[in-house]
């Protein structure tokens, strides 16, 4: 199932409260590839993630996407008082993927009890990315992964990050800092006049 | 369909779990208590309005959890989640409103039997109310979860919540509490066809306003 993902952007442009964000944006991911989407605050980064994800229409354009999408954004999306693994499970028992194994890449499975409010910004960040683990998707959109993690968890990122391209899968990031994501697309939003 | 089922029994277990289901119980007992101390004593004059007062209670008790339906989902990025999957927002609000009906519909027939005792009414009438309810809650369940989806980007939206639904919800109160004469059949058919509006209505009306909250 993984390898057949496809994301493409045609003559995107994008606008938010009156607001134009970006125009005729285009790029195309297939199997393997990555982008990492940069910028200043407030340049529509996070919109363009969110346009991928097919929770906002463009202004105009098109986009196509093949295969299943993750969206790790900075809501966590986990019932706060449930244990991390059963609020995880939610999920997975949706997208048919494991939780114990998604934890223990993440380096969580000791917290796998803990309600989800008691975690640290970090550990939420790294919860999110086993939620996105744990759903087998094609396409990975990561907004700000980056944000709150430690050296080591940032190692983490983008081991799994490379991992995930090696069998397949699409990455799409939004980042203001480096990676680590070796041969990526880099799509850079200017400031308009 | 497996999804639907995740949902709704997500919301019936929060409604239960952390005793979110007692609350319009309790709710509508107090109201049940209270009203004779408002209006004296009288058994007669109890009995006559009390049919009433009950609706008007349950009416209210609907509204009590309309700030916890949909805006925490819609803050912790559930809603979002569940549409990248896509899961259509008329589900979602399908599933909302199965959720919020069992968390709080069956506990209030449960609850309309003392109640119905405090108010002096008698077997007749608990069967006419019992059974105006079973018709009547769903709609109420139906119209709050709409409202909630209005409301769930404002601050403060409890209020407002009660402002919009309450006119809203004045046929079922009209045919409920008509329902409650012995010779109310005729009301009790309106208000069956009154709440099967309202629940017709709510998937698109709900998943409209979930889907202008995003932009």
């Amino acid at each position: 199932m993984m390898g057949q993902g496809q994301l493409r952007f045609e003559d995107i442009s994008c606008q938010r409260g009156g607001r134009l964000l970006f125009e005729n944006l285009s790029f195309a991911l297939g199997p393997g590839d990555a982008a990492v989407v940069s910028g200043p605050n407030g340049i529509g980064k996070s919109s363009l993630l969110r346009l991928a994800a097919g929770l906002l229409m463009a202004a105009s354009g098109t986009i196509q996407r093949a295969g299943r999408i993750a969206l790790a954004d900075e809501s966590l999306a986990l019932d706060r008082h449930l244990p991390l693994q059963e609020a995880l499970g939610f999920w997975a028992k949706m997208d048919g993927g494991a939780t114990g194994k998604a934890l223990a890449l993440v380096s969580l499975d000791h917290l796998a009890q803990v309600p989800v409010r008691m975690l640290s910004t970090g550990q939420r960040k790294r919860a999110t990315l086993a939620r996105i683990l744990a759903s087998c998707s094609d396409i990975w959109l990561l907004d700000e992964p980056a944000n709150g993690l430690d050296l080591a968890s940032l190692e983490v990122l983008s081991q799994l990050i490379a991992s995930h391209r090696a069998s397949g899968g699409i990455v799409l990031a939004a980042s203001h800092q480096s990676l680590g994501i070796e041969q990526a697309q880099d799509i850079r939003l200017e400031a308009r006049p | 369909m497996k999804t639907f089922l995740a949902l709704a029994a997500r919301d019936v277990r929060l409604a239960y779990g952390r005793g979110g289901a007692t609350l319009p119980i309790i709710f509508f007992l107090l109201v049940a208590t209270l009203y004779p101390f408002g209006v004296g004593p009288d058994g007669n004059l109890l009995a006559k309005t009390g049919g009433g007062v009950l609706w008007i209670a349950a009416l209210l008790a609907s509204l009590l959890p309309v700030d916890r339906l949909i805006a925490p989902d819609m803050d912790q990025g559930l809603l979002d989640q569940l549409a990248v999957r896509g899961v259509s927002e008329e589900s979602i609000v399908l599933a909302k409103f199965a959720g919020h009906w069992l968390g709080f519909g069956p506990p209030l027939l449960i609850a309309a039997v003392p109640a119905a005792a405090l108010l002096r009414l008698d077997a007749n009438m608990l069967v006419r109310l019992e059974l105006g309810l079973l018709i009547g809650t769903p709609g109420l369940a139906a119209l709050s979860v709409f409202i909630a989806a209005l409301t769930a980007g404002v601050r403060g939206a409890g209020a407002l919540a009660g402002l919009l639904m309450l006119p809203l919800a004045v046929p079922l109160l009209i045919f409920g509490a008509g329902s409650l004469d012995p010779y109310g059949g005729s009301a009790l058919k309106l208000l069956a066809a009154t709440s099967l509006l309202a629940i017709a209505m709510t998937p698109f009306a709900a998943g409209a306003a979930i889907r202008a909250a995003r932009e």
